[in-house]
């Protein structure tokens, strides 16, 4: 029972046979070998599996590969241009906002899709936002101050 | 998760059919819920029917005395809608508290309320707003909807098409939130309405219901010290390892103080 899915993924068309039960993160990670995006919890509390699906933060651990068919799909491994990070992973480089790093991807992803709802967003809504994103280092601090200073680099 | 045939129809005449062959069927919306209680294999349908390819179940009209929001309608965008915010901002400020954004960005109204988990908000909003549940064969009145623990008056075939919300004088909603989920441990809706005041408990106990004694005090006095003193009884009510009954039974009152206060 294999179905064939196709979608964009990082700007490049792929397709693939997937069951209809592969979820969105194991067809990234296993078909696709795009390892950015991680499995920290598998039952979708963590966010370290966020991906933009058609431009919406989405946890790619509670999404089927199927229903991602015929989208629009952004990881972390899309972010970077010609080599050079994206201003929210400069931001988070910057100002140590990883300290094992696991859930970076996925805060990463989620905070530039708070951008897009606050372009100049206060800490309260980058903490408020970040309900689905969890940093077992408890390294939110730097988190938040990372997400201010992107921003700031996103508005230009 | 175990396997199963994914259908994605277009219509709700085609998810119907669909569904009329299958062995052990399961509609899907969101999947918020659905998709990790199967990767858990709690559920393992034969045929999973996606609804999110039938654009008739999905957006949010306004009209004159009422907002319909088709079944497929995800918590972001109710949350994001402006006839919404302006008509019924209590119900967009319960929305956006659902969840997290990624949950928001794939749950949808009907979905939730086809579940009607204990602790979720949106049944509070339907049965405190007096909302009426369209079916592709029937209107539901909310509270007729919600029947019990995780049940409602669906039929295993019956879709829900849209939710109907009279626009409210005024309503407000306040929750007790797990830090961790967000889910309510308790939440209590409270709308003033022409035909009087509807106070509806979620979180509380197994299935929201509403607190005849409060709408009494409310409608002779709509005020927060109208209903402080009120208490419930917490027989029948939810305990856990988050809150007992009788800590529950005290968010109420709590809690619908609250929401008589950030009523507009």
């Amino acid at each position: 029972m294999r179905t064939t899915v196709s979608m964009t993924v990082n700007g490049r068309s792929v397709s693939d046979e997937v069951e209809p039960r592969t979820l969105l993160v194991q067809f990234l990670r296993d078909n696709l070998r795009l390892t950015g995006t991680h499995v920290g919890c598998d039952t979708s509390q963590c966010g370290a599996c966020v991906v933009h699906v058609d431009g919406k933060s989405v946890k790619a651990c509670s999404m089927l590969a199927v229903q991602a068919d015929g989208r629009e799909v952004l990881t972390i491994e899309g972010l970077a241009e010609d080599g050079e990070l994206h201003p929210m992973q400069a931001a988070f480089k910057e100002h140590h906002g990883l300290q094992c790093g696991f859930c970076t991807p996925g805060m990463v992803m989620s905070a530039i899709d708070i951008v897009k709802q606050h372009p100049d967003p206060t800490e309260a809504e980058i903490r408020e936002s970040l309900e689905g994103n969890l940093c077992r280092c408890t390294g939110y601090h730097n988190i938040v101050k990372s997400i201010v200073a992107g921003a700031k680099t996103m508005r230009g | 998760m175990y396997n199963f045939a994914y259908h994605r129809p277009d219509s709700v005449d085609a998810a119907k059919s669909v569904f009329s062959g299958g062995d052990d069927p399961k509609f899907v919306a969101g999947g918020m819920t659905l998709i990790p209680t199967m990767k858990q294999r709690l559920a393992a349908p034969s045929d999973l029917i996606d609804l999110d390819g039938i654009g008739a179940l999905k957006g949010i009209k306004a009209e004159a005395d009422k907002i319909v929001v088709g079944a497929m309608t995800t918590h972001a965008d109710v949350a994001a809608s402006p006839e919404i915010r302006k008509a019924i901002p209590a119900l967009a400020k319960l929305v956006e508290a659902i969840g997290d954004p990624q949950v928001r960005n794939r749950g949808t109204i009907g979905g939730s309320i086809a579940n009607n988990d204990p602790a979720a908000d949106y049944p509070a909003a339907l049965v405190g707003l007096g909302a009426t549940v369209v079916t592709d064969r029937r209107q539901l009145a909310a509270e007729d909807f919600f029947t019990g623990l995780f049940e409602t008056a669906l039929e295993p075939d019956e879709l829900i098409t849209e939710v109907s919300f009279p626009i409210p004088e005024a309503a407000g909603y306040a929750k007790f939130a797990n830090p961790a989920s967000r889910y309510a441990i308790v939440g209590v809706f409270v709308a003033r309405t022409g035909g009087g005041v509807r106070v509806a408990v979620t979180g509380a106990g197994p299935c929201v219901f509403r607190v005849p004694e409060m709408e009494k005090a409310l409608a002779s006095s709509f005020s927060a010290d109208a209903v402080k003193d009120i208490k419930v009884s917490d027989s029948d009510f939810n305990s856990d390892i988050h809150a007992s009954a009788p800590y529950r039974a005290h968010l109420v009152t709590v809690m619908a103080r609250r929401a008589v206060e950030a009523a507009q």
